[in-house]
């Protein structure tokens, strides 16, 4: 078989730090450095991107020494933590940055499904704004004409082709922009977490869509998603990306249990990202982790046993508040939320180490996430969100279980519940 | 056989891909006409503010420049002189305006998905020309009602060349625009600096005075204006008052074409990068 996509030494920089400031005379050093023939002097080799280490340097690699080659037909999955380079790497492979060394040789046209309804304008139609999506990416108008009754149709929305976007649901203007996607017909198709939006059934037909491009038109497809049923389903091959460089390709599910294992591990916040969204003046958050009862470490996740989310934040004014975490399921659904109390309670400056415990035979065997979050009721405001931070899988002991059935149970949560059956007759 | 491309750091300076602005030109296209209709969308008097605006400009400046500073027009009626140079300026300056800062307002969209760039501030320049045609028509109406009133009035051949003028203030305003826009993508002060900068310029083009009215000393300075001599040329051309001067035109041809090559190169180097900065 052929190769559609070939990456070779592939890395990518990106700089630090506040945008605009100092930029004049680092680009004056390093036009200094190239008339005198030297190398760029911000391009040193070697520091690798780990964002829980505070960087000597104000350049980072997003990417390292990226080297990968995509058959033509294949579904490859690209997974990693957040910041892992994932999207960094679709970015350059949809041409909307460049690299900064190596190059990416590839077969065909590359089409991109990064965002749905990617310049949709409000004001316009929906048959308009068919029209200039499908142009922007890169479609001739002849092709959307004779494309446009299926889109139309796939999108659901044929009444309302004529009102202007900004009436639509936003589950509409998702349908519309994913229809127009889908008959994009590159010859490489780069999907990222589009399929994370709209209703079941639309994702089904999303995911039938996309099933059927790999396999019936033998189209090769760069599948990057925190949906791990997803890519089990529909990849072949799977990349795991860790600090910006490959960590490990191979079977999808193997792949998929190292992912879990180094994403359930416990995390120091970086310094960067606490003066960010995971802190403000108030409050900041320092490490997340998952613990045992006994407060050690968790790693193995039996459904029997009681899971915490610890979490340690320093406050550093006197605040108002309330530590708080939502619960996903794997595919992003939102399962709960759940609060210290309903009332703030006044923080004085100093470390707080917050444990809230999710009961044992509460969850399903599977895939969760967890995000956690200190929060201002009166006036209201997030003193600081780390979205997914970790994520976790149950498992099940089949021999615990005190049924007769095997199989797997449906369901995101499985709670004991109380039964009475009694004979009415 | 698929073509085999390559993606890769860095690349030739002139490589401008002119080629593939050809592939696309359904999406250009489309963005003129998107421009032009979602300008006045939802506006109660719609497509009535093309006219509005210029009258209203008109309006005002015979007040305080006529009537208050007293400011010669060459013995033109003062709302034909005004007339024209507004008509001709506002294609300009708004074409510059919009074309300034293509990068930081369409960054979001430019950071999903590529299309070439350049894209974006050609439709610009073109969908504004449709509204310079408009109000064009506006102002011919106010010639020609001069014209049969107006004995003074003396339209000669040199108004074959206004599509020539167009082009060059057309070519002037991308040059300018493409070099602005690279630029604010790494210093955002030059926002500020062009919205303002756009009001000087006004005052040092012959919108609201003719060149004659410039003291000799000072008059180079108002020449070394490329969009001097094609306002000027473009108001003798249908009043024949004022100066026809091909010196000065061929200068301002030029000068936007070196100003365009240049802003086209810096452009297409931001073009590549750009999304990491902004």
């Amino acid at each position: 078989m052929s190769f559609a996509v070939k990456i070779e030494n592939l890395s990518k920089q990106y700089r630090l730090g506040l945008i605009g400031t100092g930029t004049l005379s680092h680009d004056l050093n390093r036009w200094w450095h190239l008339v005198r023939g030297k190398e760029d002097p911000y391009l040193k080799i070697g520091e690798v991107n780990d964002r829980t280490l505070k960087s000597k340097n104000d350049y980072i690699w997003a990417l390292r020494d990226i080297n990968l080659v995509v058959e033509s037909g294949e579904v490859l999955g690209i997974i990693g933590k957040n910041g892992a380079g994932k999207s960094t790497l679709l970015k350059i492979l949809s041409r909307v940055t460049a690299p900064t060394t190596g190059n990416i040789i590839y077969k065909g046209r590359i089409g991109s499904l990064l965002e749905v309804g990617t310049g949709f304008h409000p004001e316009l139609t929906g048959r308009e704004n068919v029209y200039l999506n499908g142009a922007v990416l890169g479609m001739k108008k002849r092709e959307i004409d004779s494309k446009f009754d299926a889109i139309v149709d796939f999108s659901g929305c044929e009444r309302y082709i004529d009102t202007p976007v900004k009436r639509y649901s936003s589950g509409m203007t998702v349908r519309l922009g994913f229809a127009v996607a889908a008959f994009l017909e590159p010859e490489i198709l780069v999907v990222d977490e589009v399929l994370a939006v709209g209703d079941a059934e639309f994702q089904n037909k999303a995911v039938g869509k996309i099933k059927d491009v790999s396999r019936v038109d033998g189209r090769t497809i760069l599948f990057v998603s925190h949906n791990m049923n997803m890519i089990n389903l529909l990849c072949q091959r799977v990349i795991l990306l860790e600090n910006g460089l490959v960590s490990n390709m191979g079977e999808p599910q193997e792949m998929i249990n190292q992912y879990i294992s180094i994403v359930t591990k416990g995390q120091e916040i970086s310094e960067s990202e606490r003066n960010s969204i995971a802190g403000d003046e108030y409050c900041k958050l320092i490490s997340v982790r998952l613990v045992e009862k006994n407060k050690s470490d968790i790693s193995y996740i039996d459904i029997e046993k009681e899971i915490g989310v610890e979490f340690i934040f320093d406050v550093s004014q006197p605040v108002n508040g309330v530590a708080n975490i939502n619960l996903y399921t794997g595919d992003g659904t939102h399962i709960l939320f759940s609060s210290e109390k309903e009332r703030e309670s006044f923080y004085q400056p100093g470390r707080y180490c917050a444990v809230t415990w999710i009961p044992s035979g509460f969850l399903n065997t599977g895939l969760y996430s967890i995000s956690v979050y200190f929060t201002s009721l009166i006036p209201y405001k997030i003193h600081f969100e780390k979205r997914e931070i970790l994520s976790f899988e149950v498992f099940e002991d089949i021999r615990n279980r005190n049924i007769n059935y095997v199989g797997p149970i449906p369901g995101i949560i499985r709670p004991v519940l109380e039964w009475e059956v009694i004979k009415l007759n | 056989m698929e073509k085999i491309s390559t993606l890769t750091p860095r690349k030739e300076i002139l490589d401008l891909r002119l080629k593939e602005i050809i592939e696309y030109r359904d999406l250009l296209f489309l963005f003129i006409k998107r421009d032009i209709t979602v300008t006045y969308k939802q506006t109660i008097l719609g497509p009535l503010w093309f006219f509005i605006q210029p009258l209203l400009t008109t309006l005002m400046f015979l007040l305080i420049f006529w009537k208050i500073a007293g400011i010669s027009t060459n013995g033109v009626p003062p709302v034909l002189f005004y007339m024209g140079g507004i008509t001709l300026w506002n294609y300009f300056s708004e074409s510059l305006r919009l074309t300034s800062d293509t990068f930081t307002k369409h960054a979001s969209l430019f950071g999903k998905v590529y299309f070439p760039r350049l894209i974006t501030p050609i439709s610009i320049v073109v969908s504004n020309l449709v509204k310079f045609l408009i109000q064009f028509m506006l102002f011919l109406g106010v010639f020609f009602y001069y014209f049969f009133t107006d004995a003074a009035i003396n339209p000669n051949i040199t108004l074959l060349l206004i599509p020539f003028y167009l082009f060059v203030i057309a070519i002037l305003a991308l040059g300018f625009g493409l070099l602005i826009s690279a630029l604010t993508t790494k210093y955002r002060d030059l926002t500020f600096l062009i919205q303002f900068g756009i009001q000087l310029w006004m005052y040092a083009t012959p919108v609201i005075y003719p060149i004659s009215g410039i003291p000799v000393k000072f008059r180079p300075f108002i020449e070394a204006n490329p969009l001097s001599s094609l306002v000027e040329a473009f108001k003798y051309g249908f009043t024949g008052a004022g100066t026809f001067n091909s010196g000065g035109l061929l200068y301002s041809f030029l000068f936007s074409i070196i100003l365009f090559l240049t802003g086209l190169v810096i452009f297409n180097r931001t073009e590549r990068n750009f999304i990491d900065t902004v």
